[in-house]
C-alpha cells in the first residue's frame, strides 16, 4: 500500500466544544489509487462530510494526516476541487463567468485568453450545459446548476475530484441522468474521485470501492467492499444482475443490521 | 339553424376576458392611485380641523391652505429674486463696458450678487451639503464594515466604539466639530463655506453606523458554501472581496445606506440651525426668529418640503440598489 496516490492515514478529529471535546473521527485510514472511484456511505451524522473537508484541506485533522502524490495536504487548493450538495455557484455571475473564475484561478499563468475561453467551453460540453454559458445559476433547474457545479471542477483539472451529496438535491430522474453523465466522464478521463453519498444504488453503479463507515461519535471505516462489475455499466442492465443485487445487499446489510440508524435504535430502546 | 358552438363560445369568452381584464385594470388603478389619494384627503381635511383649533402667539396654526398660499410666496420671491439678479449683471456688464469703450486699459470690477438666499437656494445648499456628507460616510462605513464582517478579531476590537458612537445625538458632535474646522480650516481662498464643512461632517459623523453596521452583518453572513469556493479556489484577498464578499453584501450595504442617507438628511436640518449653514434649517430658524404672522406657514412649507425630500432621496437610493443589484427578481420596497 505504499505507491497509493492518496493517502488517508490515521486521520483523527476533535471539534472544541463546551464541555470535553466531540471526537468526530478516529483512526480512518484509506490508501487510494490514482483513477479510482471511491464512495463513502454510512448514515448520518457520521464524519463523511469531515472527511471530505479533511481531504479538501478545510477542516485540519487532529491526528494523522492526508497525502497525495507524495505531499500533505495542508490547505485547501484546487487540485482538490469540491462539488458541493447545493452547487454553490456564484449567484451574480453567468454559469460561463463561474466556470471562467476557477480556470483563471488554476491556469492564470499557462493559457491563454483564447485557450481559457475554448477550455471553458469545452468542460460546460462535457456536462452539456453550453447550451445556457450566459445564463445566472437563478434561471436554471437545479440539476443544471449541479452540472455547472461539476463544469467548474473538472475545468481545475483536480487530481481528485471529493463530491459531498452532489446529487442528493435533486429529483430521482435528474439523478439517474446526472449519474450516467458522470460515469461517462469519468470514463473518458479517468478522474480519482471520493464521492459522498446517501443512495445504495448510487453508490453500487457508480463505485470502484465502497467505503462504508461506523456511526458516530469516533466514527471510522467500517468496511470496504470492492465492486467488481465491468464498466461501462448500464443501469437497466444491472438492475437484475444477481452481482449488482448481491453488493447491494451486502451495502444494506451493513448498514442496517450491523450499524443500526442511531435514531432508530433509540426507538427500540424505549 | 344551430349557432355554431365555437362561436358562441369565442364571443363569450371574449367577454369574460374584458370584464376580467376591467377589473383587474379598476382594481391596480385603486390599489395605486385612489387608495393613496384618499389617505392624503382625510389627512388634509383633519389637519384643517385641527389647525382651526389651535391659537398660538403668532397667529392660527396654518392649515393646508395658509401652507398652499405661503408656498406661491415662496415661489414668487424666489422669481423677483432672480430677476433682481439677472437685473444687476445686466448692469454691471453696461457699466463695465461703458468705461471700456472709453478706456481700454481701464480695470473693470466683476463682483458677484450677493442678495438674499432664496428657499429654493437654501433646498439646494441642504441638497449639497447632505451629498457631501453622505459621500464621505459612505466612504469610511463600507471599507469599515467589510473589514469588521471579515474578521472577527477587528470586529471585537471596533464593536464598544461604534456602539458608543451609534447613539450620539448631531448636537452634541457640533460644538466640537465646529471647533476642529475653524481650527484646521485655514486658507486664504477657502473653496466651502466653513458652515458648510461643519454641517457636512456633521451629517457623516452620524449618518455613518447604520451603514457601518449592516455591512458588517452583510458581510459576516456570507454562504458557507460559497466562502469554502473561494478557499479551494485559493483567491487572492482582492479577488475574493471583489467576486464574492461585496456581491453577497450589496443587499445589506444598501439597506444600511438607505437608513444611513434617510439619518443624514434628518440630522442636517438640525445641524443647520444651530451651525448657520445657509440650508433649510436655518430657513425654520430665521422664519422662527422673524416670528411673523407668515411664519408658522413658511415652517409649514419647510416641513413639507424636507418630508418629500427625503422621500425622493429614498427613491433613489432604491432606483440605484435595483440597478446595482444582482438578484433582479428580489423584492425590493
Amino acid at each position: 500500500m505504499k505507491n497509493n496516490y492518496l493517502e488517508i492515514s490515521q486521520v483523527g478529529i476533535e471539534f472544541p466544544t463546551d464541555g470535553e471535546p466531540f471526537r468526530a473521527l478516529q483512526n480512518v485510514d484509506l490508501g487510494i489509487a490514482k483513477g479510482e472511484f471511491i464512495s463513502l456511505i454510512g448514515h448520518s451524522g457520521c464524519g463523511k462530510s469531515t472527511v471530505l473537508n479533511i481531504v479538501a484541506g478545510l477542516y485540519e485533522a487532529t491526528q494523522g494526516g492526508v497525502i497525495l502524490e507524495g505531499r500533505e495536504v495542508d490547505e485547501p487548493g484546487p487540485d482538490r476541487a469540491v462539488v458541493f450538495q447545493n452547487h454553490a455557484l456564484l449567484p451574480w455571475l453567468t454559469v460561463y463567468q463561474n466556470v471562467e473564475l476557477a480556470v483563471k484561478c488554476v491556469f492564470r499563468k499557462s493559457k491563454t485568453k483564447a485557450e481559457m475561453r475554448d477550455w471553458i467551453e469545452h468542460n460546460l460540453s462535457l456536462v452539456h450545459m453550453n447550451h445556457a454559458m450566459h445564463k445566472l445559476p437563478g434561471e436554471l433547474s437545479g440539476g443544471m446548476k449541479q452540472r455547472v457545479g461539476i463544469a467548474r471542477c473538472l475545468a481545475m483539472q483536480p487530481k481528485v475530484l471529493l463530491m459531498d451529496e452532489p446529487f442528493g438535491a435533486l429529483d430521482a430522474l435528474t439523478r439517474a441522468h446526472l449519474q450516467d453523465s458522470l460515469m461517462d466522464i469519468q470514463q473518458q478521463l479517468g478522474n480519482t474521485v471520493i464521492m459522498i453519498t446517501h443512495d445504495v444504488d448510487e453508490a453500487v453503479l457508480l463505485s470502484d470501492r465502497i467505503v462504508m463507515m461506523t456511526n458516530g461519535p469516533a466514527a471510522s471505516i467500517g468496511e470496504v467492499l470492492q465492486v467488481d462489475l465491468p464498466r461501462p455499466r448500464d443501469r437497466v442492465v444491472l438492475a437484475d444482475d444477481p452481482a449488482f443485487n448481491h453488493y447491494r445487499q451486502q451495502v444494506l446489510r451493513f448498514l442496517y443490521e450491523k450499524q443500526k440508524n442511531p435514531a432508530a435504535k433509540k426507538v427500540e430502546a424505549a | 339553424m344551430r349557432v355554431t358552438p365555437t362561436k358562441l363560445n369565442i364571443a363569450q369568452l371574449a367577454d369574460i376576458l374584458t370584464t376580467v381584464n376591467l377589473r383587474l385594470w379598476c382594481g391596480t388603478l385603486i390599489k395605486t392611485l385612489a387608495l393613496p389619494a384618499f389617505g392624503i384627503v382625510v389627512f388634509l381635511l383633519l389637519w384643517q380641523l385641527v389647525a382651526n383649533n389651535i391659537i398660538t402667539s403668532l397667529g392660527q396654526f396654518p392649515g393646508p391652505n395658509q401652507v398652499w398660499e405661503q408656498s406661491n410666496n415662496l415661489l414668487s420671491e424666489h422669481q423677483r429674486e432672480r430677476n433682481k439678479e439677472t437685473a444687476f449683471y445686466e448692469r454691471q456688464e453696461k457699466r463695465n463696458a461703458k468705461k471700456l469703450a472709453k478706456n481700454p486699459d481701464a480695470k473693470v470690477k466683476i463682483r458677484a450678487y450677493t442678495g438674499k438666499a432664496t428657499f429654493a437656494d437654501q433646498i439646494g445648499t441642504s441638497l449639497l451639503t447632505v451629498a457631501f456628507g453622505f459621500m464621505i460616510a459612505t466612504l469610511v462605513a463600507v471599507p469599515l464594515g467589510i473589514i469588521c464582517g471579515l474578521s472577527e478579531s477587528i470586529y471585537r476590537c471596533v464593536n464598544p466604539i461604534i456602539q458608543t458612537f451609534k447613539p450620539v445625538s448631531p448636537l452634541a458632535w457640533l460644538p466640537l466639530v465646529t471647533m476642529v474646522v475653524s481650527a484646521l480650516y485655514v486658507t486664504d481662498d477657502p473653496l466651502f463655506e466653513k458652515s458648510f464643512l461643519t454641517s457636512a461632517f456633521t451629517v457623516a459623523l452620524c449618518c455613518l453606523w447604520p451603514t457601518v453596521v449592516n455591512t458588517i452583518v452583510g458581510v459576516a453572513s456570507i454562504d458557507r458554501d460559497l466562502i469554502n469556493v473561494s478557499r479551494v479556489l485559493q483567491l487572492s484577498a482582492t479577488v475574493h472581496i471583489r467576486k464574492i464578499v461585496i456581491p453577497s453584501a450589496i443587499p445589506m450595504i444598501f439597506t444600511g445606506l438607505r437608513l444611513s442617507l434617510a439619518t443624514g438628511w434628518m440630522v442636517l436640518i438640525a445641524a443647520e440651525m444651530l451651525a448657520q449653514n445657509p440650508g433649510l434649517g436655518k430657513f425654520i430658524w430665521d422664519e422662527f426668529q422673524n416670528g411673523s404672522s407668515n411664519s408658522l406657514g413658511r415652517i409649514m412649507v419647510a416641513v413639507l418640503v424636507i418630508g418629500v425630500i427625503g422621500f425622493i432621496l429614498d427613491s433613489l437610493m432604491l432606483a440605484v440598489q435595483k440597478r446595482v443589484s444582482w438578484d433582479k427578481q428580489a423584492i425590493l420596497r
